[in-house]
């Protein structure tokens, strides 16, 4: 067995325990800390359940939740960065935390919409005609979407689509509230009902990406290799691209937008199993899982006796990483 | 089986005017064939086009007589291997992986790599002697290696015919000789058709079967290297007054150019 192989093997299992210990330290610790009965009790138990046991019960959907929305970011960071092959690509970079952001405002604003479902609905409306468009615009002249168009085109949407966000938003304060509730980007409010509606998109999404593994693999090697390899060049990067939009959407509709997890993750699982992508999905979306959790539970215990979003924490890890990133001389174009 | 791959009066563009006009010729299979011209002649358009990376404005391109773009994109990429000019390695693959990529037309969804698939890949590294380098990360290595290595990727696709854009370029001489004695040895040994785009006109002239010369988006001359290598074809094509006489290791045509500035002993030789 070669080296390589050996270390994707340590790399795996240790995911499985980092995933293990976070779910554990997920539920024990909080603004109230539990021991291990109430674990079990809170778990297993029936009827009428201690305090110590219902607090467990509340911090099971979070903690499910956090494992889902995790792996779907880091996933979605994947593909991105297959499909643009840009290293410092994340799921903002085809516009679709802010086109989603902006769908939500205006929901919020226009239709009172208030329901999980709705929100669902007009975040992945959001990110799919954003990253539609930005699709499109990467799209035009020679050469087709290219990564470079690609993330320009990107960069330019995400911010008209911010000052746009503003331009619903002033006016309109009492509406703020319930939208920076949303923006600052957490998974305290939790609930079955979300777990339920994000799942079967979560599936949906990691299904799809599965099917383009091989020719985003292929296309990694650039557009004329890829295509002189008999790949549909703009098909394959259309499914890769809107799997990785349903699965950031979905996530960003009940979550709000959390950075740097899907920025991250892809780069620590390349350096550990190398490129190849039937490696760096799994692998980024359970180090995803670990870090988006990790970085919840990190803000219950630095906030108490309240708490502080994950999205902020992510953010607080994230941009050294990003900086990080950015001056390691070996990371190039993919 | 043999693949016959063909322009019929092919015209390749960028949107705009055309770049290759109203081309017309048949590649010899079994052979090399060396595209040459000057700079924006349009022979990258044409190999390009060959590979179905462009399509042509009007004409068409085909093999064994059914026009390329109503193939299928993996049955083309079973009989038609491509290395583009500018392949890009992701940051630490490893040899045997890189080359491990040239298997994707042959594979199929979710099904795992074949013994055909290993068989393929370990015979084309040894083919290009890559095999020592198999677990090495594709960026420590030096060019003439990575060039080794990404024919040795091509040569895993199995085609019959392989199209390599400049495979010698930013080699030095050492290595450009290496490549194409390589790739001479896979053509004899194998059958493989190779058509290649080179700027090195003498090493052209050295290693082709086949000679394509182009002006201007169009075919100035085309054959033999004995028969079409000559004087008037090289200020024809190149614009450049030169001497083209048998070089004294193979007996092909090379061409020693004029220039300005170094022509005396050769007038004076003349005179």
């Amino acid at each position: 067995m070669s080296r390589l192989n050996a270390r994707r093997g340590v790399a795996g299992i240790a995911c499985v325990i980092a995933l293990a210990l976070c779910a554990a330290l997920s539920l024990t610790f909080g603004a109230r800390s539990v021991s291990f009965s109430e674990i079990y009790g809170g778990l297993f138990g029936q009827g009428a359940l201690a305090m110590g046991e219902l607090v467990v019960r509340e911090r099971i959907p979070r903690t499910v939740f956090g494992l889902i929305a995790g792996a779907a970011l880091g996933m979605s960071g994947a593909l991105m960065q297959a499909v643009t092959r840009n290293p410092l690509a994340d799921p903002g970079i085809l516009g679709v935390n802010t086109g989603a952001a902006l769908f939500v405002v205006s929901g919020i604003a226009f239709f009172k919409i208030s329901t999980l479902n709705q929100y669902m609905a007009f975040a992945l409306a959001g990110a799919s005609v954003s990253a539609v468009f930005v699709y499109f615009v990467g799209s035009l002249g020679r050469g087709g979407a290219t990564p470079i168009k690609l993330a320009l085109a990107g960069a330019a949407t995400s911010a008209a689509l911010s000052s746009l966000i503003s331009a619903v938003l002033l006016p309109r304060a009492s509406q703020m509230d319930s939208f920076r509730f949303w923006q600052s980007g957490g998974i305290g409010g939790s609930t079955w009902a979300g777990i339920k509606t994000v799942s079967p998109l979560f599936l949906l999404g990691a299904a799809i990406a599965i099917f383009a593994c091989d020719s985003l693999n292929a296309l990694a090697l650039g557009d004329d290799v890829a295509s002189g390899l008999g790949v549909h060049t703009g098909r394959s990067r259309l499914l890769g691209a809107s799997a990785g939009v349903l699965l950031c959407g979905a996530t960003t509709a009940i979550a709000g937008p959390i950075g740097f997890v899907g920025l991250m993750m892809p780069h620590v699982a390349r350096m550990v199993a190398g490129p190849d992508l039937k490696w760096v999905l799994p692998l980024s979306s359970a180090g995803g899982a670990v870090m988006l959790l990790g970085a919840d539970i990190a803000g219950r215990l630095l906030g108490r006796p309240g708490e502080i979003d994950a999205g902020l924490v992510t953010a607080f890890v994230g941009a050294p990483a990003l900086i990080v990133i950015a001056m390691r001389s070996k990371v190039r174009s993919l | 089986m043999e693949s016959v791959l063909a322009v019929r009066e092919a015209s390749v563009g960028y949107g705009g005017s055309p770049v290759v006009k109203g081309v017309d010729f048949c590649i010899p299979s079994g052979q090399i064939s060396v595209l040459i011209g000057a700079n924006a002649c349009g022979k990258s358009t044409l190999l390009k086009a060959m590979a179905r990376l462009l399509k042509p404005t009007s004409g068409e391109i085909t093999l064994n007589g059914t026009r390329i773009d109503k193939i299928s994109t993996k049955a083309l990429a079973r009989q038609l291997g491509l290395l583009p000019q500018t392949p890009i390695a992701p940051e630490g693959i490893t040899v045997s992986e890189l080359v491990g990529r040239g298997r994707f037309p042959h594979r199929s969804f979710l099904r795992g790599f074949t013994k055909e698939d290993y068989t393929a890949v370990a015979e084309s590294m040894d083919s290009m002697k890559v095999s020592d380098l198999a677990d090495r990360s594709v960026d420590e290595l030096s060019g003439g290696q990575r060039q080794r290595v990404w024919i040795a990727m091509a040569l895993a696709q199995r085609t019959d015919i392989l199209l390599l854009d400049e495979p010698t370029t930013y080699l030095d001489v050492a290595h450009q000789i290496e490549i194409l004695d390589m790739l001479t040895q896979l053509n004899r040994s194998r059958g493989t058709t190779i058509v290649m785009v080179l700027h090195e006109v003498n090493l052209a002239a050295r290693y082709a079967d086949h000679l394509f010369a182009m002006r201007d988006g169009k075919l100035a001359a085309s054959g033999s290297p004995e028969k079409i290598f000559t004087e008037s074809l090289v200020k024809d094509v190149f614009s450049l007054e030169s001497v083209v006489s048998p070089d004294p290791v193979s007996g092909m045509p090379m061409m020693f150019p004029r220039g300005r500035y170094h022509s005396e002993s050769i007038l004076r030789k003349n005179i």
